[in-house]
């Protein structure tokens, strides 16, 4: 059998990054929100809507990393070089955010103000440069004999500054939608009042990415625009439409665990989005996922354990979502 | 005054991130395999004191272990962000190797690490102690992997160079490279030393305390025999190791003995103190013992090593830094071996738990263990130099192009948020051993879904934490 290796790999890398923008959007999110809920037990049960569920180890983020140098070296070397600055700033937000999530719980009522605002500033960090990368990449990196050959600055711009702002507001997105599902009363009714114009911005930077990308990028207007293409690839604005149409709805008449499902597939299908401009390259504007893939060999050796294991992690965090099922309310959980 | 390229600073950047990661996975190792044996000295004896035990250092190898993940998080992408050559020219044998450790991480977390954490009196003794096995061996087969890759690095084979990247052929060759097995060996006593040693460490803090339970002689004891035994098993794998390095990198160990050149048929001395000078060629104020190196080395009276005159200035790895770096982890290394025979003696007489000198002397030995483990890194990787992978890339190919100012810059960021973020987690670490051991009898619940849950292992003990007195003692 004739397998393609590198479709096999993008599509793992692919899995991963979803699952981590499913799996850490909503609690990057909250830490977003943090600033406008103002009370303390109200905090605490945002943390505890994400606590039982929360993986501060970002499984997902390490897996796709790893993952992507095993199977595209090349594309893990040249790119992760490029947004060099980007890359550090996310990570040491991360690592703040993970902490401060931690930290928090144990520490003293009158420190835990310091924890709230490191976990703001972890979360909106880590939030605002995964933009900046997404969008940085998608501007395209210029690579000379197998090495990036641009400045470190070069990330810096308008369009990257503005997908920073947009990832921004859709972990925040995200994040409301999860505490509708996860909490009651006026807490509920907070995120409610938070969530309407959180997706009047998702519309926005939505609507801003969908038109500023394919005129910066003839190569992406031509993917989107030309027939047939255009046919089938319509479908993709015309679901999020839909889906932005019917999280409107949901937030009306009351639901608890559509919005968040909504606003989850409006994320997904942004990200399909992007997914389908850059295809097949996985260093754009011009290196393809064959150009760019490791030797078979490497390829094989690594997919035999993902798949292994893979399937075992998902069935763990399956495990949990169920076991964590219900509204979380003051005083449950740590205190 | 100091000259410093972008590559030194990129090798800074990478020696203070690993170095720093270092410390929590080499203790966790290390508690896994002692929770191993607490637990299954539990079970046969059934005294509580081993359960006790047990609990106790639970908390701290949770927490040590969520550390260990979140620097781990950085090691992730570090290769790309700063050593981009060597990653589009070898990543096809690191990658797979970084994603099997990985992958081994996660598989512990979710499974076997939640039913040792939260399972106690959710599932059979047997099941128990099952799991924790399965932990412990967990983090030595992460250990295998890292330390395959990193061994293949030093003395790389199984693999050929096409359209100029590195094609593995052979991935058995590729993981038992010639130096794997004493590197696996070496490090993972390195744990368990170090681990030994803050065990014994924390056992004699409470002793000075006046805080004299059986559980804290329990302790105490118990690091001190695995010291008995294992510090002197270390020297000889260490010397098999030295012996491995000669055949493979003579100029590794030409740097390490600070040796530049032979006399004749003369024996090779062994130079106990000097400052080796690598403009001169030669060492500073040397104290020499003849024929020692020799002996050492090659096992004979006059075997002779090659010296480093005998490779190009540009093929020599740094004599000045690693011939300490060596000192020092063999310098540790005796202590740690006549802490041993000190406390076999005090044992003897039936004084190990009261003699005040020799407490004292087990607590500030405590850190050693890890100190010893840098100095060992620093020994071999910057003994490596100037390759990144030995004799067929060079550091310098090996670097991404970043220039000096945003490397200071991440650096010092680095700088600020680690001592941060991290001397807060050791802090808490302290803080945990600093407690009273106390009787097990409410184990911690949770799991999957729970607020307590083992993806976030700090989640596993409630002891508080007060930034404005980080080491005041719980009240609990």
């Amino acid at each position: 059998m004739d397998f393609d290796l590198p479709v096999i790999w993008l599509i793992v890398i692919l899995f991963a990054i979803t699952m981590y923008v499913i799996m850490d959007g909503f609690d990057l999110g909250i830490g977003i929100l943090f600033p406008f809920v103002k009370d303390k037990h109200d905090r605490d049960v945002m943390m505890n809507t994400v606590a039982p569920v929360w993986d501060g180890n970002e499984t997902w983020l390490v897996l796709g990393g790893a993952g992507l140098m095993a199977a595209f070296p090349l594309a893990y070397a040249v790119v992760l070089s490029a947004l060099y600055q980007p890359i550090i700033l996310m990570l040491l937000g991360l690592i703040f955010r993970g902490v401060a999530f931690e930290f928090r719980f144990k520490a003293p009522e009158k420190e835990q103000h310091l924890w709230d605002k490191a976990f703001i500033g972890g979360s909106i960090t880590t939030a605002f440069f995964q933009g900046v990368i997404l969008g940085a990449y998608i501007n395209g990196i210029p690579v000379e004999q197998n090495e990036f050959a641009g400045n470190a600055l070069d990330w810096l711009t308008p369009f990257s500054f503005f997908t920073g702002l947009g990832v921004m507001i859709a972990y925040a997105l995200l994040g409301s939608t999860w505490l509708i599902m996860k909490t009651d009363e006026h807490l509920q009714q907070r995120m409610l009042e938070l969530t309407r114009p959180l997706v009047a911005l998702v519309i926005v930077a939505l609507a801003v990415i969908s038109i500023w990308t394919p005129l910066a990028h003839e190569d992406i207007a031509e993917r989107w625009f030309s027939l047939p293409n255009f046919y089938f690839l319509a479908l993709v604005p015309i679901l999020v439409a839909i889906s932005i149409y019917s999280l409107m709805r949901e937030l009306k008449s009351g639901y608890d665990m559509q919005p968040f499902i909504s606003a989850l597939i409006i994320v997904l299908l942004g990200l399909l989005g992007l997914a389908i401009s850059i295809w097949p390259n996985i260093i754009p504007p011009s290196i393809s996922i064959w150009d760019a893939a490791a030797p078979a060999q490497s390829q094989i050796f690594a997919l035999v354990g993902t798949l292994l294991i893979v399937p075992v992690i998902l069935v763990y965090t399956i495990w949990s979502y169920r076991v964590f099922k219900g509204k979380v309310r003051h005083g449950d959980g740590y205190h | 005054m100091f000259d410093i390229s972008a590559l030194d600073l990129a090798r800074v950047q990478f020696a203070f991130t690993v170095s720093f990661h270092i410390i929590f996975p080499a203790i966790t190792i290390g508690l896994a395999s002692y929770l191993v044996v607490l637990e299954g000295m539990w079970l046969k004896t059934g005294e509580s004191v081993y359960k006790d035990l047990y609990h106790y250092w639970l908390k701290i190898f949770g927490v040590n272990f969520g550390m260990g993940v979140v620097s781990g998080l950085v090691m992730a992408y570090q290769f790309g962000t700063n050593w981009s050559g060597f990653s589009a020219f070898a990543g096809s044998v690191t990658g797979p190797l970084l994603t099997y450790e990985v992958l081994t991480a996660f598989f512990l977390e979710a499974g076997f690490l939640g039913v040792m954490m939260f399972g106690w009196s959710r599932v059979g003794r047997g099941l128990h102690f099952f799991s924790t096995l399965m932990v412990a061996i967990g983090t030595l087969i992460s250990t295998t992997w890292i330390l395959a890759s990193n061994s293949w690095m030093q003395t790389p084979q199984g693999f050929e160079i096409a359209d100029g990247v590195v094609i593995p052929t052979d991935w058995w060759q590729v993981i038992f490279n010639p130096s794997f097995p004493y590197r696996l060996v070496h490090m993972s006593i390195a744990a368990f030393l170090a681990t030994a040693l803050l065990v014994g460490a924390a056992g004699a803090w409470h002793l000075l305390r006046k805080n004299d339970t059986p559980a804290v002689r329990t302790m105490l004891s118990m690091a001190m025999w695995m010291l008995v035994v294992v510090a002197p098993v270390q020297a000889i794998v260490g010397d098999f190791h030295g012996l491995n390095t000669l055949k493979h990198q003579p100029a590794k160990i030409a740097a390490v003995e600070g040796h530049w050149e032979n006399h004749g048929d003369e024996g090779v001395p062994l130079v106990l103190f000097g400052l080796p000078d690598m403009e001169q060629e030669k060492n500073h104020y040397a104290l020499e013992i003849p024929h020692l190196g020799s002996l050492i080395l090659t096992h004979s009276w006059n075997g002779q090593i090659p010296g480093l005159k005998e490779f190009a200035p540009a093929d020599r790895p740094n004599a000045t830094i690693i011939f300490w770096s060596f000192r020092v982890m063999v310098g540790l290394g005796m202590f740690m071996i006549l802490l041993g025979l000190w406390s076999l003696w005090l044992r003897k007489q039936g004084r190990l738990y009261q003699q005040q000198l020799f407490l004292r002397c087990a607590l500030w030995m405590g850190p050693t263990g890890i100190i010893a483990i840098l100095a060992g890194w620093f020994t071999t990787e910057i003994g490596r130099q100037p390759w990144v992978v030995y004799g067929i890339m060079r550091t310098a190919d090996a670097v991404s192009k970043h220039d000096i100012s945003s490397l200071a810059v991440s650096l010092a960021l680095f700088i600020v948020v680690y001592f941060f973020v991290f001397g807060i987690g050791i802090g808490y670490l302290f803080r945990l051993i600093r407690q009273p051991v106390i009787k097990a009898d409410h184990p911690q619940e949770g799991g999957p879904g729970q607020s307590k849950q083992p993806m976030r292992p700090l989640s596993a003990t409630d002891a508080s934490f007060s930034l404005e007195a980080p080491l005041s003692n719980p009240k609990e």
